[in-house]
Parts: C-alpha cells; structure tokens; sequence
C-alpha cells in the first residue's frame, strides 16, 4: 500500500490544530510576561495557573520535547510533524510550555551518551518539567580553559565523593539536579575529567546566588563538601567526560544563537530605531535626525539580518544533507555582538530616558532595556568567550596550528 | 529552497569554477595587463559565449537556458575568484534584464537571442558624477520628428569601451534629482555623434567617459516608458547590485584563501605566523563576516527568482555586506602577506584594486546602508 506522506502530514496538522484548540488555555495565547516564564522543578511557583495546566498538558503529549523518543517521555514526531507542530503552535501564538536547560543541553547529550537505564530515569521528569536541572562546568580557576577544572571525585568503593566548587552555576539555587563535570584523575588534564549527575537536596551542596551589575542573581557560586554520589549517576566511561562536556557546550551554543539571547519577547521593548526616531526626533523625511546614530542602527540591522539568514541557511543546509561543520561557534560569536550592539544602541537612543534604575519616572520598559543592557554583556563571556569561539573557528575550522 | 542549489545550479557553478580557474586565472588579468588590453579579450568573450554563459536568464531563445540569477550569480562568483575581466555583468546580467522587464515585443525578439549567443555586448552608460546617483540624470533626451536627440556625458562607463551597444539612461523632462522625467535609450556605440574616452582603470578592467553630442535615436531605440524609466531602472539596479556582490563574495573568498595559504606557510619568530593569536582572530572574523555575507547574496539572488517582493532590501543588504567584507579582506589580504603584499608581482594588490571598483559599482557600503534604512522607514 502507498504511503501518502503528505496526505498523512494534512491528518497531523488538523489532529494537532483540534488538540491545541481544546487544550491551550486562553491566557497561553498571549504574550509571554517575564514574571509567567515556567522552568519546571520542585521551586516552580506557576504565578500563573494556566500554564501550570498548559505545562502538565503538553507535557504528557511529550510535545515540550516532540523528537525525543516516546519510551523516554518524548513526542516521538518526526522532523516534519515536529515542524508542522511548530507552525500550529505558533499559528495560535502559544507560549512555550517550558524553559529548560533539561531540553536544550543536558537531554540531548544524555540521548547521545546515557545508558538505557539512565535516560528512562531522568528523560521523561525532563520533559514534563518536573526536574529542573542545573550545569556544573566553570570553577573559579577554570573558566575559559575549562578542562583545568579541580572538583575531586574519588572512587569510594559503592559511591562516588565530591569536594570542590563551581561557579556560575544558572539557577542553581532553585534547580533540583546538576549534570557536572569532576575530576576523576589527576595526572592527566582533558582525560580526566568525568560527566556526573547528582541530587541539589544532597547533604554537602550549597548554592549562594551571585547578585551581578544587572541587580538580579541568575548565577551561583556552588560549594559541594563530602558529597555522596551512587555510582550508577556517572555517564558514559570513567574519565571520558570530555567529549560529553564538548558536545553539550554545542548544544548550549546552538541554543544561545538559536535565540540570539532575545528573552522572552514579552518585555515591551522596542527596536532602537523606533526610540531614536521618538527620543532624536525625525528629519521632514522620517529620518532619524542624527545620521551617524542612523547609520550605526542601520549597519545593526543589517548584521542581525545577515545573522537570521545565516542561521536559515544552515538550517536548510542541514536538512539537505549537506555538512556544515562548526557553525556552533559562528553563530554564538554573532549573537553575542548583535544583542550587545542592540543593547548600547537601545541605552544610546533612549538617552536619559536609559539611565533609570528602579522606582516611579522612569518608563518601566526602558528600565528593562537597561537591565538588559547589563545582562547583555555576559553574553560575550558566558557558554564560552568570544575571544574562545574565535580560537575554536582559527583553529578547528581554518586549520590554523598552535603556537609551538 | 532558498539556500540550497539544484542539481543543474550546481552543475553549471561546478563549470564556472574549473571555467575561470583553468582558462581566466589571475595570471590571465596580469598578462592582459602587461599588454596594455584594458579589459579588451575577445578571446576570452568566445568562450563564455561557446559556455552558454551568456544566456543563463534568458529562457526560451535559442542557445538560451534558464538557471535564474541564481545561476548567473554563481558565475558571476567565480569570476570574481580570479578577477576576471568580462561581459557578462553589463551584457548578460543587466542588459538582459533590463530588456526583460523594460522591452517590447520587437526589441526582445531582436536583442535577447544576440545577448544569448554572445553576438552582442552592452553597457549600462548610467553616472554622471563620481559618486552613484541613479536619479542625478542631467542628460537630455529632446524629442525630435522621428525620435529624440540626445546630448550630454556619461562617466565611468564599465565595459563604455569595449560594448558594442549602450543603454542610455537619460532624461526626457524635469531636472537632475527627479524621479519622473527618466528615459531609457538603447544606443549602437558607434552611432554618430557618440565620442568614447577610454579610461585605464586602476583595476585593469578599464571603463570610458562617453558623450553624446546630437545623438539621434528613432522610437525604437526607446527601451520602456518614456519619463518613468525609473520603474525599469530601478529593479534592474538592485540585479546589479546583486550581481555584484557575488563576484565580491567570490573576490573575497579567493583573497582569503590566499592569507589563509600564508599564514600556514610564512615563518617569523621560528613560528608559522598563522600560530598567532592576534592573527587568528582577525581571520576567524573575517570568516564569520564572509559566512554571513553569504547568506546575504544566496538570499537576494533566490528573491530575484521567486518575485519576492523584498528584493530592493536584500539586495541593498547583499551590496554593503559585501562592499565591507571586501574592502576588509583585501585590505588584510595585503597587511598579513607584509612586504610581499606591497608588491606588484605578488597578488594581494590586484584584489585591492579590483576591490574598490566593485565597491562603487552601483553603490557603495553607505549608499545601501541608507537604504535599507529609508526601506525600513527610519
């Protein structure tokens, strides 16, 4: 019998079109607030009821994580469902379900190099967003060179013990687990490291939030003393975490440019030409009436549009089978300049307008683009520098040798 | 599929690329040079004709194919890996455009099968200054019994000097600056009363200064409508544009390859000079800048074929994107071969020259940049 894939795609759509109807609450139709974002987890405090509903929902569908395997929790979809799934969902302008690092970076990597038993254990509480997860990378010794890292784990026998500290840990006061990267053996450097998942709750870990220039604490400092780990809680091999921690940072990397560092589109914030042309003023042409400022905003515009267009090329380059190899590092060095370029030329258009900090007389949108502004200069620094991603294109993209 | 070639774009890019790697390399341009050709090489326009080179927009006439801009525009970067002095931007890109959407019944019969087979080459006889201003059209185009008379100056024609046939941008009403009031005519360059100064460009490609001193042209000599030329102009510009920035992306890809070759070869300090840091980020941005630049041609040269309607912004983008990527690449290009790069045996020079005509070709980076500001209405 002749299978009809389009015909089978057309029955997808209208089954999905039904099921969103009946199930998206009206409110998850709207656009996001910050505050309603859903991380999922044991400290999720849904402000909003209805997408503590959406979440649970989509969640048994497997659709917060539709090419996942089904036995794993996942939607079991193909690329094509999953791109129709996309469409349906952003036809009726639904709200993400959930944000997860659980979903961009540890899942991925777990499917990649998890054992059956590990990834039917902790895949499917990722998917309904019932364990947030935290990532245990930077130390306070070992920020760009990474595999210098110092956290101990020593082999006790029946369990694994953890001494050490990390940094920058994201949200790890309110994750419930952290996938880390730990010292197995230290005579070697990058073969010595192993990928270890282990329980917040656990006696010996400690998260103090970071409060940053932004005023807000998204990063902790994270203390483990003593730390007990059973020993089926280690993925992959003894010592091969490296190439784990590898893979991921290109899932992380991907995700960053994926969403250009754009928030969560719900802040209220206009594009820097529509302040300079309110706080600058206009020319008798509607144009912003300071040139250079218009050029700078213009060349900006242009970036991130040569920026979009690169990220659909590769895209469909992918999808045609065609390698494009390393473009991880591309894109994160990319969407790190265009979101801080966005983020001064917004300050510099708004003027004084940009210099609020909090309280009345201030325009509460432009007091979130200045936070932003802030925010935003991590970006050249967090999921590996600049200056790293452009290491990484010299030398595994252009073939470029170390210096000897 | 916007980014991805079919089977016979891929073909037809395969041949370009062994094309002018094997028959235009860059010793070709410097051999042209040394004789004093300024771009004349009616060898060279043989072979493009015998490729079907010419023809590649044009369906349905004989020796004509259809590959789309998308086609011509990987020919046009492949020329522009080897700097290759040819027609085909003004013959088979804008001429053929030009005739395309502006020309009737009559002239298409006559003159898209001639461009087709290569028997005829044209130029695109449009500033009047030194800076691009498509509508700064002082030129005057004065109706006469049976046509018009036309009197005025045309500078830095590229191909002026080598075409067999003009197109004439010029006016018929109102004053330079005007939208309304333009006309476009089709010119044989060798009509009476048309004088060529022929210029030596500093990228050997050569051009011409080209007056018109009583020129007179019948009725069918009028290409489009007469005052609102503009209406033609105008997209053939942005196909232009586009043109051009593939064979920038072209020049800055082999200019690239090239720096790269010498880091990886050049030692100083007892250490390949590609091994320090300061050198290899300037390159890693210089690769993003060209990935990215890519994007941008591969996107305005596929909206040309699907009738986007967002074709004037992509190909302001494609232009200044690739203005800057060029003007940047060719400049280190020279900078990181050091003193070899200063001179003229070496080919660093060449890309520089070459780089900064392509760059003022209908409009340089803040030309387009200020249009895509005004098309976004800021």
């Amino acid at each position: 019998m002749a299978y009809d894939v389009t015909e089978d795609l057309d029955a997808f759509r209208a089954e999905t079109r039904n099921w969103l109807e009946a199930n998206c609450p009206p409110s998850m139709r709207t656009p996001m607030k910050d505050s309603e974002v859903v991380w999922g987890g044991k400290s999720e405090k849904f402000p909003n009821p209805e997408s503590k509903i959406w979440l649970e929902r989509m969640g048994e569908k497997g659709w917060t994580a539709p090419e996942w395997p089904a036995a794993y929790g996942g939607g079991g979809l193909t690329k094509e469902q999953n791109r129709v799934l996309q469409e349906e969902l952003r036809r009726i302008k639904a709200r993400p379900a959930l944000f997860s690092f659980g979903l961009w970076m540890f899942g991925p990597a777990l499917l990649e190099f998890g054992n059956e038993e590990q990834k039917k254990r902790f895949l499917p509480d990722i998917v309904k967003g019932k364990t947030r997860w935290c990532q245990g990378y930077s130390e306070p010794g070992a920020g760009s060179d990474l595999a210098g890292l110092q956290t101990r784990c020593e082999d006790k026998g029946d369990h694994y013990l953890i001494n050490g500290q990390k940094v920058w840990t994201s949200y790890a006061d309110k994750a419930d687990w952290i996938f880390c990267l730990v010292r197995t053996d230290t005579s070697v450097k990058h073969e010595g490291i192993s990928f270890i998942l282990f329980d917040m709750k656990s006696p010996g870990v400690e998260a103090r939030p970071i409060l940053l220039i932004s005023g807000e604490s998204p990063f902790c400092e994270t203390f483990f003393t003593d730390v007990k780990v059973p020993k089926d809680q280690l993925v992959g091999r003894v010592n091969g975490g490296w190439e784990i921690a590898k893979r991921l940072l290109q899932f992380e990397r991907s995700s960053i440019s994926a969403g250009g560092f754009g928030g969560t589109g719900g802040s209220g914030i206009l594009g820097p030409e529509e302040y300079a042309k309110i706080h600058v003023g206009t020319d008798g042409e509607g144009r912003i009436a300071d040139g250079d400022l218009r050029g700078r905003i213009a060349d900006h515009k242009m970036y991130s549009k040569a920026f979009n267009l690169t990220v659909q090329r590769q895209t469909e380059q992918a999808k045609a089978g065609q390698q494009v190899g390393h473009t991880a590092s591309i894109l994160k060095y990319g969407a790190a300049k265009m979101n801080q370029d966005r983020h001064e030329l917004l300050i510099e258009a708004l003027g004084s307008e940009a210099l609020g900090w909090e309280g009345e007389g201030f325009d509460k949108s432009a007091m979130r683009a200045t936070r932003g502004w802030l925010r935003s200069k991590g970006n050249s620094i967090e999921g590996g520098t600049s200056e790293i991603n452009l290491n990484v294109i010299a030398k595994r993209v252009l073939g470029l040798k170390d210096h000897q | 599929m916007t980014f991805v070639l079919t089977e016979d774009q891929e073909m037809l890019r395969d041949t370009a690329m062994a094309f002018t790697r094997d028959e235009l390399p860059l010793t070709h341009l410097r051999a042209l040079r040394d004789k004093g050709a300024n771009g004349h090489d009616p060898e060279t326009r043989k072979k493009l004709a015998e490729l079907g080179f010419f023809g590649v927009i044009i369906p349905d006439e004989p020796g004509g194919e259809h590959f789309g801009l998308v086609g011509l525009g990987q020919i046009l970067e492949a020329q522009g890996r080897t700097l290759a002095a040819t027609p085909l931007l003004q013959t088979a890109l804008i001429a053929a455009s030009a005739i395309q959407l502006g020309g009737s019944k009559a002239q298409q019969a006559e003159w898209l099968p001639k461009i087709a087979m290569g028997e005829t080459t044209f130029a695109l006889a449009l500033d009047e200054s030194a800076h691009f201003a498509p509508l700064n059209v002082a030129t005057e185009a004065e109706r006469n019994g049976q046509g018009y008379t036309l009197n005025g100056m045309k500078r830095f024609v590229p191909g002026g000097h080598d075409a067999d046939m003009l197109i004439v941008v010029a006016r018929t009403f109102g004053e330079a600056g005007d939208r309304h009031g333009i006309t476009l005519f089709i010119v044989p360059r060798d009509a009476k009363g048309v004088t060529v100064q022929e210029l030596k460009t500093v990228d050997s490609h050569g051009a011409a200064h080209v007056t018109f001193d009583d020129v007179i042209v019948g009725e069918g000599g009028v290409l489009g409508p007469v005052d609102e030329g503009a209406d033609v102009l105008e997209p053939v510009l942005d196909r232009a544009a586009i043109g051009v920035a593939a064979e920038m992306l072209g020049s800055s890809m082999a200019a690239f390859e090239m720096t790269l070759e010498y880091l990886q070869s050049r030692k100083q300090f007892g250490q390949l000079i590609g091994s320090f840091q300061s050198l290899q980020h300037r390159a890693a941005k210089m690769f993003t800048e060209m990935e990215m630049t890519r994007s941008c041609v591969a996107a305005a040269l596929a909206a040309v074929d699907e009738g986007s309607s967002d074709v004037a912004e992509l190909a302001s983008l494609a232009k200044a994107k690739a203005s800057e990527l060029v003007h940047l690449v060719s400049n280190e290009c020279v900078q990181m071969h050091g003193g070899i790069g200063m001179t003229d045996v070496a080919d660093p020079g060449l890309f520089m020259k070459r780089a900064r005509v392509q760059e003022a070709l209908y409009g340089g980076a803040s030309w387009h940049r200020d249009r895509y500001a005004r098309l976004n209405n800021f």
